[in-house]
Protein backbone atom coordinates (compact mmCIF):
# COMPACT_ATOMS: atom_id res chain seq x y z
CA UNK A 1 0.00 0.00 0.00
CA UNK A 2 0.78 3.16 -1.16
CA UNK A 3 1.96 6.05 1.80
CA UNK A 4 -0.17 9.19 1.68
CA UNK A 5 1.34 12.94 2.19
CA UNK A 6 -1.48 14.94 2.73
CA UNK A 7 0.77 18.52 3.01
CA UNK A 8 2.03 17.66 -0.46
CA UNK A 9 0.42 18.55 -3.59
CA UNK A 10 1.64 17.78 -7.52
CA UNK A 11 0.82 19.57 -10.37
CA UNK A 12 -1.44 17.61 -12.89
CA UNK A 13 0.65 19.82 -15.73
CA UNK A 14 4.06 19.62 -14.79
CA UNK A 15 4.84 16.76 -12.09
CA UNK A 16 5.92 19.58 -10.00
CA UNK A 17 5.61 19.10 -6.28
CA UNK A 18 4.56 21.82 -4.21
CA UNK A 19 3.58 21.75 -0.86
CA UNK A 20 0.09 23.00 0.15
CA UNK A 21 -0.63 26.69 1.19
CA UNK A 22 -3.43 28.33 2.98
CA UNK A 23 -5.78 30.75 0.21
CA UNK A 24 -7.96 33.54 0.92
CA UNK A 25 -11.84 33.82 -0.22
CA UNK A 26 -12.09 32.97 -3.53
CA UNK A 27 -8.45 32.51 -4.38
CA UNK A 28 -6.72 30.11 -6.51
CA UNK A 29 -3.13 28.54 -6.16
CA UNK A 30 -1.46 27.87 -8.86
CA UNK A 31 1.58 25.87 -10.23
CA UNK A 32 4.94 28.03 -9.66
CA UNK A 33 6.34 26.04 -12.76
CA UNK A 34 3.73 25.90 -15.57
CA UNK A 35 0.98 28.11 -13.71
CA UNK A 36 -1.61 25.52 -13.76
CA UNK A 37 -4.27 25.91 -11.81
CA UNK A 38 -4.06 23.83 -8.97
CA UNK A 39 -7.01 23.86 -5.87
CA UNK A 40 -9.43 27.02 -5.75
CA UNK A 41 -11.17 28.30 -2.52
CA UNK A 42 -14.73 28.51 -3.30
CA UNK A 43 -17.39 29.79 -0.57
CA UNK A 44 -19.82 27.84 0.74
CA UNK A 45 -19.26 25.30 -2.30
CA UNK A 46 -21.46 22.00 -1.29
CA UNK A 47 -24.94 24.35 -0.38
CA UNK A 48 -24.27 26.61 -3.85
CA UNK A 49 -23.60 23.15 -6.48
CA UNK A 50 -26.56 21.60 -4.61
CA UNK A 51 -28.80 24.65 -5.13
CA UNK A 52 -27.51 24.88 -9.13
CA UNK A 53 -27.85 20.94 -9.26
CA UNK A 54 -31.50 20.63 -7.85
CA UNK A 55 -32.49 23.97 -10.24
CA UNK A 56 -30.48 22.72 -13.19
CA UNK A 57 -32.25 18.85 -12.49
CA UNK A 58 -36.11 20.72 -12.92
CA UNK A 59 -34.61 23.02 -16.15
CA UNK A 60 -33.38 19.41 -17.47
CA UNK A 61 -36.98 17.86 -17.24
CA UNK A 62 -38.17 21.18 -19.01
CA UNK A 63 -36.13 21.46 -21.56
CA UNK A 64 -36.23 17.52 -22.95
CA UNK A 65 -39.97 18.15 -22.64
CA UNK A 66 -41.17 20.59 -24.27
CA UNK A 67 -40.55 22.05 -27.90
CA UNK A 68 -37.35 23.88 -28.56
CA UNK A 69 -38.32 25.80 -32.23
CA UNK A 70 -41.05 25.85 -34.37
CA UNK A 71 -41.27 26.74 -38.05
CA UNK A 72 -44.20 27.95 -40.49
CA UNK A 73 -43.99 27.72 -43.99
CA UNK A 74 -46.68 28.56 -45.86
CA UNK A 75 -49.68 27.53 -43.27
CA UNK A 76 -47.43 24.74 -42.40
CA UNK A 77 -46.47 24.15 -38.73
CA UNK A 78 -43.88 21.88 -37.59
CA UNK A 79 -41.94 22.19 -34.18
CA UNK A 80 -39.52 20.07 -32.25
CA UNK A 81 -38.34 18.74 -28.40
CA UNK A 82 -34.98 16.97 -28.14
CA UNK A 83 -35.42 13.68 -27.98
CA UNK A 84 -38.21 13.85 -30.85
CA UNK A 85 -34.82 15.35 -32.58
CA UNK A 86 -32.80 12.91 -31.78
CA UNK A 87 -35.64 9.79 -33.10
CA UNK A 88 -36.50 11.89 -36.45
CA UNK A 89 -32.61 11.75 -37.40
CA UNK A 90 -32.24 7.88 -36.25
CA UNK A 91 -35.34 7.07 -38.52
CA UNK A 92 -33.60 9.15 -41.43
CA UNK A 93 -31.02 6.32 -41.10
CA UNK A 94 -28.29 8.32 -39.45
CA UNK A 95 -28.19 6.45 -35.61
CA UNK A 96 -24.42 6.96 -35.27
CA UNK A 97 -25.22 11.03 -34.90
CA UNK A 98 -28.56 10.65 -33.37
CA UNK A 99 -26.86 8.22 -30.78
CA UNK A 100 -24.01 11.07 -30.65
CA UNK A 101 -26.72 13.72 -29.60
CA UNK A 102 -28.53 11.60 -27.09
CA UNK A 103 -24.97 10.67 -25.86
CA UNK A 104 -23.79 14.39 -24.96
CA UNK A 105 -27.18 16.12 -24.59
CA UNK A 106 -29.25 13.92 -23.03
CA UNK A 107 -27.19 11.25 -20.82
CA UNK A 108 -23.96 12.99 -20.30
CA UNK A 109 -25.69 16.25 -18.47
CA UNK A 110 -28.59 13.88 -16.84
CA UNK A 111 -25.82 11.49 -15.05
CA UNK A 112 -24.02 14.73 -14.06
CA UNK A 113 -26.81 16.04 -12.38
CA UNK A 114 -27.97 13.17 -10.69
CA UNK A 115 -24.52 11.88 -9.57
CA UNK A 116 -23.71 15.43 -8.27
CA UNK A 117 -27.21 15.24 -6.07
CA UNK A 118 -26.51 11.91 -4.80
CA UNK A 119 -23.08 12.66 -4.11
CA UNK A 120 -23.25 16.18 -2.55
CA UNK A 121 -26.86 15.33 -0.47
CA UNK A 122 -25.18 12.84 1.93
CA UNK A 123 -22.09 15.02 2.61
CA UNK A 124 -23.91 17.71 3.03
CA UNK A 125 -25.96 15.69 6.12
CA UNK A 126 -22.59 14.40 7.20
CA UNK A 127 -22.84 11.15 6.18
CA UNK A 128 -20.74 8.97 3.80
CA UNK A 129 -22.87 8.27 0.13
CA UNK A 130 -22.63 5.25 -0.96
CA UNK A 131 -20.01 4.35 -3.73
CA UNK A 132 -18.42 7.64 -3.45
CA UNK A 133 -15.54 6.51 -5.23
CA UNK A 134 -16.99 5.86 -8.04
CA UNK A 135 -19.35 8.83 -8.31
CA UNK A 136 -16.18 10.89 -7.99
CA UNK A 137 -14.48 9.20 -11.10
CA UNK A 138 -17.32 9.20 -13.28
CA UNK A 139 -17.95 13.10 -12.76
CA UNK A 140 -14.45 13.58 -13.57
CA UNK A 141 -14.82 11.83 -16.84
CA UNK A 142 -18.39 12.36 -17.97
CA UNK A 143 -18.15 16.30 -17.25
CA UNK A 144 -15.80 16.53 -20.92
CA UNK A 145 -19.02 14.97 -22.48
CA UNK A 146 -21.92 17.06 -21.86
CA UNK A 147 -22.22 19.66 -24.55
CA UNK A 148 -24.98 21.65 -23.09
CA UNK A 149 -23.28 24.89 -23.97
CA UNK A 150 -22.43 23.70 -27.36
CA UNK A 151 -25.49 22.57 -28.02
CA UNK A 152 -27.56 26.27 -26.98
CA UNK A 153 -24.61 27.74 -29.49
CA UNK A 154 -26.24 25.08 -32.06
CA UNK A 155 -29.52 26.35 -31.77
CA UNK A 156 -28.40 30.00 -32.14
CA UNK A 157 -26.82 28.89 -35.18
CA UNK A 158 -30.21 26.62 -36.40
CA UNK A 159 -32.18 29.96 -35.66
CA UNK A 160 -30.35 32.07 -38.08
CA UNK A 161 -30.35 29.20 -40.88
CA UNK A 162 -34.06 29.19 -40.78
CA UNK A 163 -34.87 32.49 -40.37
CA UNK A 164 -34.41 33.12 -44.69
CA UNK A 165 -36.71 30.39 -45.39
CA UNK A 166 -39.44 30.08 -42.48
CA UNK A 167 -41.45 32.06 -40.15
CA UNK A 168 -39.52 31.04 -36.68
CA UNK A 169 -41.25 30.34 -33.16
CA UNK A 170 -39.56 30.69 -30.38
CA UNK A 171 -40.73 27.68 -27.55
CA UNK A 172 -40.19 27.14 -24.25
CA UNK A 173 -37.52 24.76 -24.37
CA UNK A 174 -35.10 26.52 -25.87
CA UNK A 175 -35.14 29.16 -22.66
CA UNK A 176 -35.26 26.01 -20.40
CA UNK A 177 -31.76 25.35 -22.36
CA UNK A 178 -30.63 28.87 -22.26
CA UNK A 179 -31.33 28.64 -17.81
CA UNK A 180 -29.70 24.85 -18.07
CA UNK A 181 -26.38 25.97 -19.88
CA UNK A 182 -25.84 29.41 -17.17
CA UNK A 183 -26.84 26.47 -14.54
CA UNK A 184 -24.60 23.71 -15.10
CA UNK A 185 -21.97 26.42 -15.69
CA UNK A 186 -22.58 27.74 -11.75
CA UNK A 187 -22.73 24.27 -11.15
CA UNK A 188 -19.27 23.33 -12.46
CA UNK A 189 -17.68 26.62 -11.45
CA UNK A 190 -18.71 26.27 -7.79
CA UNK A 191 -18.02 22.41 -7.68
CA UNK A 192 -14.81 22.38 -5.66
CA UNK A 193 -13.63 18.47 -5.61
CA UNK A 194 -10.85 19.50 -2.94
CA UNK A 195 -13.31 20.35 -0.32
CA UNK A 196 -15.66 17.35 -0.91
CA UNK A 197 -12.52 15.40 -0.09
CA UNK A 198 -11.93 16.82 2.81
CA UNK A 199 -15.29 16.79 4.15
CA UNK A 200 -15.21 13.04 3.45
CA UNK A 201 -11.92 12.41 5.55
CA UNK A 202 -13.64 14.65 7.92
CA UNK A 203 -17.25 12.21 8.24
CA UNK A 204 -14.56 8.93 7.74
CA UNK A 205 -12.53 10.40 10.66
CA UNK A 206 -15.51 11.23 12.79
CA UNK A 207 -16.60 7.96 12.44
CA UNK A 208 -13.69 6.08 13.44
CA UNK A 209 -13.43 8.22 16.90
CA UNK A 210 -16.48 6.90 19.31
CA UNK B 1 13.85 29.96 -16.13
CA UNK B 2 12.17 29.40 -12.84
CA UNK B 3 11.52 25.71 -13.05
CA UNK B 4 14.81 24.51 -15.08
CA UNK B 5 16.13 22.24 -12.29
CA UNK B 6 13.76 21.10 -10.43
CA UNK B 7 12.73 17.42 -9.97
CA UNK B 8 9.81 15.79 -11.50
CA UNK B 9 7.18 14.28 -8.66
CA UNK B 10 7.85 11.05 -10.81
CA UNK B 11 12.18 10.93 -9.78
CA UNK B 12 11.09 11.66 -6.05
CA UNK B 13 9.04 8.76 -6.02
CA UNK B 14 6.06 10.18 -5.45
CA UNK B 15 2.71 10.30 -7.66
CA UNK B 16 -0.90 12.09 -7.11
CA UNK B 17 -3.96 10.24 -7.84
CA UNK B 18 -5.90 11.25 -10.89
CA UNK B 19 -9.21 11.31 -8.93
CA UNK B 20 -8.73 12.57 -5.53
CA UNK B 21 -5.49 14.64 -6.19
CA UNK B 22 -3.86 12.90 -2.37
CA UNK B 23 0.02 12.80 -2.64
CA UNK B 24 0.97 9.18 -1.95
CA UNK B 25 4.55 7.61 -2.46
CA UNK B 26 4.02 3.62 -4.06
CA UNK B 27 6.35 1.28 -2.80
CA UNK B 28 7.53 0.04 -6.39
CA UNK B 29 9.20 -3.24 -4.41
CA UNK B 30 6.99 -5.50 -5.46
CA UNK B 31 4.91 -5.96 -8.57
CA UNK B 32 1.66 -5.37 -6.73
CA UNK B 33 -0.47 -2.77 -8.72
CA UNK B 34 -0.62 0.61 -6.36
CA UNK B 35 -3.77 1.84 -5.40
CA UNK B 36 -4.67 5.54 -3.88
CA UNK B 37 -4.89 5.07 -0.09
CA UNK B 38 -7.89 7.04 0.04
CA UNK B 39 -10.06 6.32 -2.92
CA UNK B 40 -8.70 3.12 -4.28
CA UNK B 41 -7.68 4.36 -7.77
CA UNK B 42 -4.99 2.41 -9.71
CA UNK B 43 -1.87 5.00 -9.54
CA UNK B 44 -0.05 5.73 -12.50
CA UNK B 45 3.02 7.98 -12.41
CA UNK B 46 1.75 8.93 -16.17
CA UNK B 47 -0.60 7.44 -18.18
CA UNK B 48 0.18 4.16 -19.54
CA UNK B 49 0.98 4.24 -23.32
CA UNK B 50 -0.04 8.05 -23.77
CA UNK B 51 2.13 8.76 -27.04
CA UNK B 52 1.03 5.25 -28.97
CA UNK B 53 -2.69 5.56 -27.85
CA UNK B 54 -2.24 9.51 -28.86
CA UNK B 55 -0.92 8.94 -32.17
CA UNK B 56 -3.04 6.00 -33.49
CA UNK B 57 -6.26 8.32 -32.24
CA UNK B 58 -4.55 11.18 -34.10
CA UNK B 59 -4.30 9.17 -36.97
CA UNK B 60 -7.86 7.96 -37.39
CA UNK B 61 -9.18 11.38 -37.20
CA UNK B 62 -6.47 13.40 -39.71
CA UNK B 63 -7.75 10.06 -41.95
CA UNK B 64 -11.72 11.34 -41.24
CA UNK B 65 -11.12 14.44 -41.45
CA UNK B 66 -11.03 14.15 -45.26
CA UNK B 67 -14.15 12.36 -45.72
CA UNK B 68 -15.71 14.51 -43.33
CA UNK B 69 -15.22 17.80 -45.33
CA UNK B 70 -15.32 16.15 -49.07
CA UNK B 71 -18.72 14.50 -48.62
CA UNK B 72 -22.45 16.02 -48.27
CA UNK B 73 -22.35 17.16 -44.65
CA UNK B 74 -26.39 18.40 -45.39
CA UNK B 75 -28.83 18.37 -48.20
CA UNK B 76 -31.75 21.19 -48.50
CA UNK B 77 -34.44 20.65 -50.72
CA UNK B 78 -37.09 23.25 -50.93
CA UNK B 79 -39.73 23.80 -53.80
CA UNK B 80 -37.01 26.22 -55.64
CA UNK B 81 -33.87 24.75 -54.89
CA UNK B 82 -32.15 21.99 -54.42
CA UNK B 83 -28.55 22.12 -52.44
CA UNK B 84 -25.93 19.73 -51.57
CA UNK B 85 -23.59 21.19 -49.21
CA UNK B 86 -20.15 20.56 -47.73
CA UNK B 87 -19.30 21.73 -44.28
CA UNK B 88 -17.55 24.79 -46.50
CA UNK B 89 -19.91 25.38 -48.88
CA UNK B 90 -22.27 25.68 -46.21
CA UNK B 91 -20.09 28.21 -44.52
CA UNK B 92 -19.98 30.14 -47.76
CA UNK B 93 -23.94 29.61 -48.55
CA UNK B 94 -24.00 31.23 -45.11
CA UNK B 95 -21.54 34.03 -46.09
CA UNK B 96 -22.95 35.48 -49.14
CA UNK B 97 -26.80 35.07 -48.01
CA UNK B 98 -25.92 38.15 -45.52
CA UNK B 99 -25.07 36.32 -42.08
CA UNK B 100 -21.41 36.76 -42.05
CA UNK B 101 -21.05 36.68 -38.23
CA UNK B 102 -22.72 32.82 -37.99
CA UNK B 103 -20.58 31.89 -41.06
CA UNK B 104 -17.27 32.89 -38.90
CA UNK B 105 -18.58 31.15 -36.21
CA UNK B 106 -19.22 28.02 -38.03
CA UNK B 107 -16.02 28.32 -40.23
CA UNK B 108 -13.54 28.34 -36.84
CA UNK B 109 -15.99 25.39 -35.01
CA UNK B 110 -15.88 22.93 -38.19
CA UNK B 111 -13.39 23.82 -39.89
CA UNK B 112 -10.41 25.54 -38.23
CA UNK B 113 -10.53 24.16 -34.87
CA UNK B 114 -10.44 20.63 -36.13
CA UNK B 115 -7.24 21.41 -38.14
CA UNK B 116 -5.63 23.13 -35.25
CA UNK B 117 -6.36 20.19 -32.76
CA UNK B 118 -5.00 17.55 -35.58
CA UNK B 119 -1.46 19.90 -36.07
CA UNK B 120 -0.97 21.04 -32.39
CA UNK B 121 -1.34 17.33 -30.83
CA UNK B 122 0.89 16.28 -33.74
CA UNK B 123 3.82 18.83 -33.10
CA UNK B 124 3.20 18.18 -29.09
CA UNK B 125 3.85 14.61 -29.76
CA UNK B 126 6.82 14.50 -32.38
CA UNK B 127 8.13 17.63 -29.70
CA UNK B 128 7.86 14.83 -26.93
CA UNK B 129 9.47 12.24 -28.95
CA UNK B 130 12.41 13.92 -29.35
CA UNK B 131 12.60 15.36 -25.93
CA UNK B 132 12.99 19.39 -26.92
CA UNK B 133 14.03 21.49 -24.36
CA UNK B 134 12.78 24.35 -26.43
CA UNK B 135 9.38 26.43 -25.91
CA UNK B 136 7.78 23.81 -22.47
CA UNK B 137 5.63 27.00 -21.50
CA UNK B 138 4.08 27.82 -24.42
CA UNK B 139 3.70 24.14 -25.62
CA UNK B 140 2.00 23.04 -22.02
CA UNK B 141 -0.23 26.58 -23.06
CA UNK B 142 -0.99 24.86 -26.55
CA UNK B 143 -1.73 21.25 -24.94
CA UNK B 144 -4.71 23.48 -22.66
CA UNK B 145 -5.71 25.39 -25.63
CA UNK B 146 -6.34 22.07 -27.33
CA UNK B 147 -8.30 20.17 -24.46
CA UNK B 148 -10.44 23.51 -24.17
CA UNK B 149 -11.61 24.08 -27.55
CA UNK B 150 -12.29 20.51 -28.43
CA UNK B 151 -16.13 20.07 -27.46
CA UNK B 152 -16.53 23.46 -29.61
CA UNK B 153 -16.67 21.74 -33.15
CA UNK B 154 -19.21 19.41 -32.50
CA UNK B 155 -21.54 22.83 -32.96
CA UNK B 156 -22.05 21.40 -36.55
CA UNK B 157 -23.41 17.97 -35.81
CA UNK B 158 -26.30 19.45 -33.29
CA UNK B 159 -27.22 21.97 -35.76
CA UNK B 160 -27.63 19.20 -38.63
CA UNK B 161 -29.31 17.37 -36.60
CA UNK B 162 -32.28 20.28 -35.02
CA UNK B 163 -32.35 21.10 -39.18
CA UNK B 164 -33.26 17.65 -40.29
CA UNK B 165 -35.74 17.31 -37.61
CA UNK B 166 -37.56 20.54 -38.10
CA UNK B 167 -37.62 21.38 -41.87
CA UNK B 168 -39.80 17.74 -42.46
CA UNK B 169 -42.63 19.64 -44.29
CA UNK B 170 -43.47 17.01 -46.95
CA UNK B 171 -42.94 18.20 -50.33
CA UNK B 172 -42.35 21.70 -49.92
CA UNK B 173 -38.87 22.06 -47.70
CA UNK B 174 -37.15 19.10 -46.32
CA UNK B 175 -33.20 18.88 -44.89
CA UNK B 176 -31.34 15.78 -44.51
CA UNK B 177 -28.28 14.74 -43.21
CA UNK B 178 -25.62 13.48 -44.98
CA UNK B 179 -22.77 11.06 -44.71
CA UNK B 180 -20.43 13.33 -43.80
CA UNK B 181 -22.22 13.93 -40.58
CA UNK B 182 -20.70 10.75 -39.11
CA UNK B 183 -17.46 11.03 -40.34
CA UNK B 184 -17.44 14.89 -38.97
CA UNK B 185 -18.64 13.40 -36.06
CA UNK B 186 -15.66 10.64 -35.71
CA UNK B 187 -13.21 13.19 -36.25
CA UNK B 188 -14.23 15.48 -33.13
CA UNK B 189 -14.69 12.38 -30.50
CA UNK B 190 -11.35 10.85 -31.26
CA UNK B 191 -9.50 14.19 -31.53
CA UNK B 192 -11.37 14.71 -28.32
CA UNK B 193 -9.94 11.21 -27.67
CA UNK B 194 -6.65 11.63 -28.55
CA UNK B 195 -6.03 14.92 -26.49
CA UNK B 196 -7.35 13.00 -23.37
CA UNK B 197 -4.89 10.29 -23.92
CA UNK B 198 -2.01 12.90 -24.17
CA UNK B 199 -0.13 13.29 -20.76
CA UNK B 200 1.43 16.97 -21.10
CA UNK B 201 3.98 16.12 -18.01
CA UNK B 202 5.81 14.22 -20.79
CA UNK B 203 6.80 17.76 -21.70
CA UNK B 204 8.27 18.70 -18.99
CA UNK B 205 9.89 15.30 -18.45
CA UNK B 206 13.29 16.17 -20.88
CA UNK B 207 14.18 19.43 -18.54
CA UNK B 208 13.50 17.66 -14.59
CA UNK B 209 16.65 16.82 -13.38
CA UNK B 210 16.88 12.95 -12.66
CA UNK B 211 17.35 11.56 -9.52
CA UNK B 212 20.84 12.15 -7.57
Amino acid sequence: MSIPHRHLIICHECDQVLKEIPLPNGGVACCSCCGATLYRHTQDSINRTLAFAVAAAVMYVIANCFPIIGIDFQGNYNEVTLPGAISSVWNQGRPVISTLVLFCIIVAPAVEIMLMICLLLPVRMGQKALGVYPIMRTLQVIKTWGMVEVFMLGILVALVKLTTDFIVIYEVAIWAFAALTLLLASMTASFNPREVWQQLDQIAEDGEAP
Amino acid sequence: MKGKSRLSAKSLGYCSCHVCGLVSRPDNDDDTIDLCPRCHTTLHMRKTGSIERCWALLLASAILYVPANTLIMMETGTLISYRKDTILSGVVHLWVSGSWFVAAIVFVASIVVPLFKIIALALLLMSVQRRSRHWIPQRTRLYRLVEAVGRWSMLDIFVVTLLAALVQIRSLAIVKAGPAAIAFGAVVVLTMLAAMAFDPRLIWDPIRKEKP
